[in-house]
């Protein structure tokens, strides 16, 4: 289809309105964090550090225990994406291939678990924890994830075996395989890169998490990157710009380049939910 | 499944079944239980409990026993304005967030649908607020929103817009500088989840109504809107619901200042149960929080969002 001249102007400045308006907050997160304090101090901030350093980065780390955080971070998002995919592709696998009460009531509460505001989900919970003596640990912390992630998880990992032909399996069960060994040798390889994505996705949104481990994690030393990043923050709200910016985009990168490898199977797996419904 | 369900009748075969399943599948209850007993134990019963809390008077480290107090906590909540004005500030934001959100989205998915050359640059630029943590998106616009260092007062002040002001601690200006916020990081989202409503679009259709002379708005309204309608509405919910229940931002950004301008509900009720230890009050709060919610979803369930819902689940996300 032919569009006019003007009209194509007309949506290149919109899309160049909403490149900036995606952009530059980034772009200023990563100038603040290389800028010396004297240009965080200035009443005219310029977009490029005139004198760029990297104190900023030293003093993050000198501040707070980062690198504690950033290893608490990690071991709470491992274990919530590798527990959350273990557990979930088996049900998945119910749910994308078998139809009745069960897959039903497993899709209800994948939409319903959705609209829970967590406050009614974490009293309890910090309850249950506290008289497991699991307050304040990781592995209490990965528990509460990886129920967290089962949702989402059971959604994107249903879509992937629905990807996989049902004649694949019978072809198999013909040939005299059980259904496990069906499993396990047909249907588990071709589905192993939609769990990759899962676990990875899985993977982001705990590394990001910040409610839950609010209220569990209560000492430094026990707290992931984004409380960690909160106490950067002082209590009157004043905060050390340099400093703030510079960990705050630490905490970042490693969610952005994961991101970046599965983004296209998510979206993906998201255009074929929306062209088959 | 019928299979499961109802063991004791012969396997019935499936609806316009084109193949007969093998025997009585006890198999599926083994697959599914490595996943359902951590759901029953970790989140059907904690929320249970939780509505059970709602009627009694459960506090933390308070050494006499709970309990059961009835409708006490929920007649409490009744006139507790203080509860009243932050679910109202919810709604607001709720509204605030989802709905420039989803207008913003739809002008940037169909813009992304069109063979545009710095399409791939947006798409990328997309990702950038979907992967960041929310406490980093908070700490990133505390730094523009900075009344000094920030550069959105520095751009103001280029343009000869005035002198600039310190936007989240302002009693007027609090509210609509988070709201902006919130825009900003759930519009990937939504912004995918719409352009994969736009693939479904037919395009022939499409190229059929242009043949026939209908103009842009016409094909917008005749053909793309019909076609996004599900999804559109199931993002919108699901958006509505998500915003309302959401923290993490606005804890950075103000943590509910100044003077309660920005409390949301669940800031609201985060205080109240883990700084005065109000259990029972707090889930009494999240019990009308979830009312609320559930009269969302059965207006748009009644609009029919559930086929749209299936290309929309993220899943995930973000709390």
């Amino acid at each position: 289809m032919r569009t006019s001249t003007p009209a194509r102007v007309g949506q290149y400045a919109a899309l160049l309105a909403y490149l900036v308006f995606l952009a530059f907050p980034f772009l200023w997160l990563i100038s603040t964090a290389f800028k010396p304090p004297q240009e965080l101090g200035s009443l005219h901030p310029t977009w490029i550090p005139q004198n760029p350093t990297l104190d900023n980065f030293r003093q993050a780390f000198d501040e707070q225990p980062l690198l504690r955080a950033a290893l608490n971070s990690l071991l709470a998002a491992l274990g919530a994406a590798v527990i959350a995919v273990l557990i979930a592709t088996p049900m998945a696998y119910v749910m994308a291939r078998h139809r009745g009460r069960l897959a039903r009531a497993a899709t209800g509460w994948v939409v319903v678990s959705q609209a829970f505001p967590f406050v009614l989900l974490i009293i309890p919970l910090f309850l249950v924890l506290k008289n497991l003596r699991l307050i304040n640990s990781v592995p209490g912390l990965v528990m509460v994830y990886v129920v967290w992630s089962l949702p989402f998880a059971l959604w994107m990992l249903a879509g992937y075996v629905r990807a996989v032909p049902a004649e694949l399996e019978e072809a198999a069960a013909v040939d005299g395989a059980g259904r496990l060994r069906t499993l396990v040798s047909v249907t588990a390889p071709l589905l192993a890169p939609g769990i990759v994505a899962t676990a990875l996705f899985a993977f982001i949104t705990a590394w990001n998490e910040f409610f839950f481990a609010l209220v569990l994690l209560k000492t430094p030393e026990k707290q992931t990157l984004p409380v960690i990043l909160t106490h950067f923050i002082g209590a009157e709200g004043v905060a050390d710009l340099g400093p703030l910016a510079a960990a705050a985009f630490l905490a970042t990168l490693p969610s952005l380049v994961v991101f970046a490898l599965i983004q296209r199977r998510i979206t993906g797996g998201m255009l074929a939910g929306a062209v088959k419904s | 499944m019928t299979l499961v369900t109802e063991r004791g009748r012969p396997a019935r075969r499936a609806p316009g079944g084109d193949r007969p399943r093998r025997g009585p599948d006890h198999g599926a209850w083994f697959l599914v239980l490595p996943a359902l007993i951590p759901i029953l134990v970790l989140s059907v019963g904690p929320l249970l409990y939780g509505i059970l809390l709602a009627f009694t008077d459960a506090q933390s480290g308070r050494t006499e026993p709970t309990q059961w107090v009835g409708t006490l906590n929920f007649q409490d909540l009744l006139h507790d304005t203080l509860f009243w004005e932050s679910f109202r500030i919810g709604l607001l934001w709720a509204a605030g967030v989802t709905v420039p959100q989803f207008l913003l989205a739809l002008g940037l998915a169909l813009l992304l649908n069109q063979n545009l050359r710095m399409r791939w640059l947006a798409r990328a630029l997309a990702i950038i607020p979907w992967a960041m943590p929310e406490v980093v998106v908070g700490i990133m616009w505390r730094l523009v929103y900075n009344p000094d260092a920030g550069i959105l007062n520095e751009t103001l002040r280029d343009l000869g817009l005035g002198d600039g002001r310190d936007w989240l601690s302002g009693l007027a200006t609090a509210l609509p500088a988070v709201i902006v916020v919130g825009v900003w990081a759930g519009m990937p989202q939504t912004t995918v989840a719409l352009l994969a409503g736009l693939q479904n679009t037919p395009r022939e259709l499409h190229e059929a109504a242009a043949v026939d002379g209908a103009g842009a708005w016409r094909r917008f309204r005749t053909v793309t809107w019909p076609a996004l309608r599900p999804v559109a509405l199931a993002i919108t919910a699901l958006n509505l619901i998500w915003n309302f229940n959401s923290f993490a931002l606005v804890y950075v950004l103000t943590n509910g200042g100044p003077g309660g301008r920005t409390r949301l509900p669940m800031l609201f009720a985060y205080e109240e149960a883990f700084r005065y230890g109000q259990f029972g009050y707090a889930a009494a709060m999240g019990c009308v929080m979830v009312a609320v919610i559930s009269i969302v979803l059965a207006v748009f369930l009644a609009g029919r969002l559930k086929g749209g819902l299936k290309g929309v689940l993220k899943g995930g996300d973000e709390a």
